[in-house]
């Protein structure tokens, strides 16, 4: 088989085969609906008001906690990260805050902002911070010390310096982490509607569960991974066009 | 002198931050009457009242089992499978579309399927943890493979080192800084995801307290119970970081030694 078209070849071979399997019995069809008839309720869905609602709903929560936590933890990185002393004070307090699972706070949230969009956002903006002041800090602080102490010493101030240098340098870091940081808040915004109930994609896979409409929540599901993948494929087409000039993005080298 | 100075100050400033930051919120909470703020010195002896060591059988251990067993589940799984996919192009190319699609169905979503196929017990919060943290090791199990140096690959080749020896002696330890990198993200993964399966479907566990004290309203249990995620995720990530070190040993000298 040539290489070409082995992605396609298992593509169909494993739909071939979630189809066929519950048909003959093997999967218990209440459980396993053939794939088939899934894709077919998820055509049906493309036409429906209420699927677009909900996707707009979850996309809502995504770009407004992965906006806050952007518009945060970019300048405060660069502010901690420029300056050696401010980077160890906060280290401690960082390395203590990062790993608390954001999920934790979900009660909080529901107490603080309710059941609604609000929480749904704290909630993304709280888990992609973290992503985002750790990928930036690691990028501020990657500058070639070469290039910065030339700059210096053609007397370049330290605002010039940041946005000849420090900047340049710390963009592939930040790109990267916008990435992560981008799957976080999709995850975090898809938990809070299952868990809290806001309205969007998570509650919906819910109640079509609970409805018993196995087809729906299975639709449902593929569409959130379809939602995964555009959002992914958009940052990596976005990161190649910003950074066409940095070595990462060059063909025939291992790129982030 | 200057130097050694500010490397005094600076570790100074890197411990007395976190304690100034308690004892703000410590002071700032003291008098708090505001419901949903209880003073930390409430939290604290809340705290110690139920995790020390009240709940720590009925609902800690329970957590940490289903999140080892899906961890563990998920680690020899994804190593397995990396090192197959990594050895053979063409079984990776096949493989490719599956994994980038399975990878990026954001977790919880898949959350109603497990309760549906599997119930709402043990095994489907170790099937849903498992299931999770399978993907970054995976990945990285293949980057590690795909990465490995030509020469050593093709000296291996020479020495007729093959099979078993060439996947366990040669490949395996090579690969491992990048499969511990994959390990560490579904560690921190597989806390969130023992949260969340716990606050969907629970009758005991951490998440499942969490959830449920706020549901009742008793906020001081809800805080010490956010209080003990975020001591739980802290040591988890640092118990990993040691043994890594310890593990990758050999891997930090030779490097040191061959930057010379």
């Amino acid at each position: 088989m040539p290489d070409r078209i082995l992605p396609w070849a298992s593509v169909v071979g494993v739909l071939a085969l979630f189809d066929v399997l519950p048909r003959i019995g093997l999967l218990p069809r209440d459980h396993f609906p053939p794939i088939s008839e899934s894709l077919g309720t998820l055509g049906e869905q493309l036409g429906e008001a209420s699927f677009w609602e909900a996707v707009g709903n979850t996309l809502q929560g995504w770009a407004l906690g992965l906006g806050i936590a952007a518009a945060l933890a970019i300048p405060i990185g660069i502010v901690i990260g420029s300056s050696g002393l401010l980077y160890r004070a906060m280290r401690g307090l960082i390395e203590f805050l990062r790993p608390i699972p954001s999920v934790a706070l979900i009660p909080l949230a529901i107490l603080i902002y309710g059941t609604g969009l609000q929480s749904k956002v704290f909630l993304a903006a709280f888990a992609s911070f973290w992503q985002l002041l750790v990928a930036t800090l690691y990028g501020v602080q990657d500058v070639d010390p070469v290039a910065s102490d030339t700059a210096r010493s053609f007397g370049f101030s330290r605002v010039q310096r940041l946005f000849r240098v420090t900047l340049p340098s710390a963009v592939p870091y930040i790109a990267t982490g916008l990435r992560i940081a981008s799957a976080v808040s999709l995850i975090l915004t898809v938990t809070a509607e299952l868990v809290i109930g806001s309205a969007g994609l998570g509650r919906s896979i819910n109640v079509a569960r609970s409805g018993g409409n196995e087809e729906l929540m299975y639709a449902l599901i593929i569409s959130t991974g379809v939602l995964g993948v555009l959002l992914n494929g958009i940052f990596v087409r976005a990161e190649r066009r910003v950074l066409h000039w940095h070595p990462s993005q060059r063909p025939g080298e291992v790129g982030a | 002198m200057r130097r050694s100075r500010r490397r005094l100050l600076a570790t100074g400033l890197e411990l007395a931050v976190p304690i100034l930051v308690l004892v703000v919120w410590g002071l700032a909470s003291a008098g708090s009457d505001t419901y949903y703020f209880p003073p930390l010195t409430e939290i604290l002896s809340t705290f110690a009242d139920t995790w020390l060591f009240e709940r720590v059988g009925s609902d800690v251990v329970p957590s940490l089992v289903r999140m080892g067993l899906g961890f563990g589940i998920a680690v020899v799984v994804a190593i397995s499978a990396g090192l197959l996919l990594g050895l053979s192009r063409r079984s990776r190319r096949a493989a490719a579309p599956i994994v980038e699609f399975l990878r990026a169905i954001p977790p919880p979503a898949l959350l109603p399927f497990a309760i549906l196929v599997i119930g709402v017990g043990d095994s489907m919060k170790v099937f849903i943890i498992a299931f999770v943290c399978v993907w970054p090791i995976l990945l990285n199990t293949i980057d590690g493979v795909t990465g490995v140096d030509p020469t050593l690959r093709e000296t291996t080749r020479v020495y007729g080192i093959d099979g078993r020896d060439r996947l366990l002696r040669v490949m395996l330890p090579a690969a491992s800084p990048q499969i511990f990198a994959g390990m560490r993200t579904s560690l921190s993964l597989a806390l969130i995801l023992m949260v969340i399966s716990e606050m969907v479907a629970s009758t005991n566990g951490i998440g499942y307290f969490v959830l449920q004290s706020q549901r009742t309203f008793a906020i001081p249990e809800m805080w010490s119970g956010i209080l003990l995620l975020g001591i739980l995720g802290y040591t988890l990530n640092g118990a990993f970081v040691l043994i890594e070190r310890r593990v990758l040993r050999w891997h930090r000298g030779a490097r040191a030694s061959a930057l010379g």
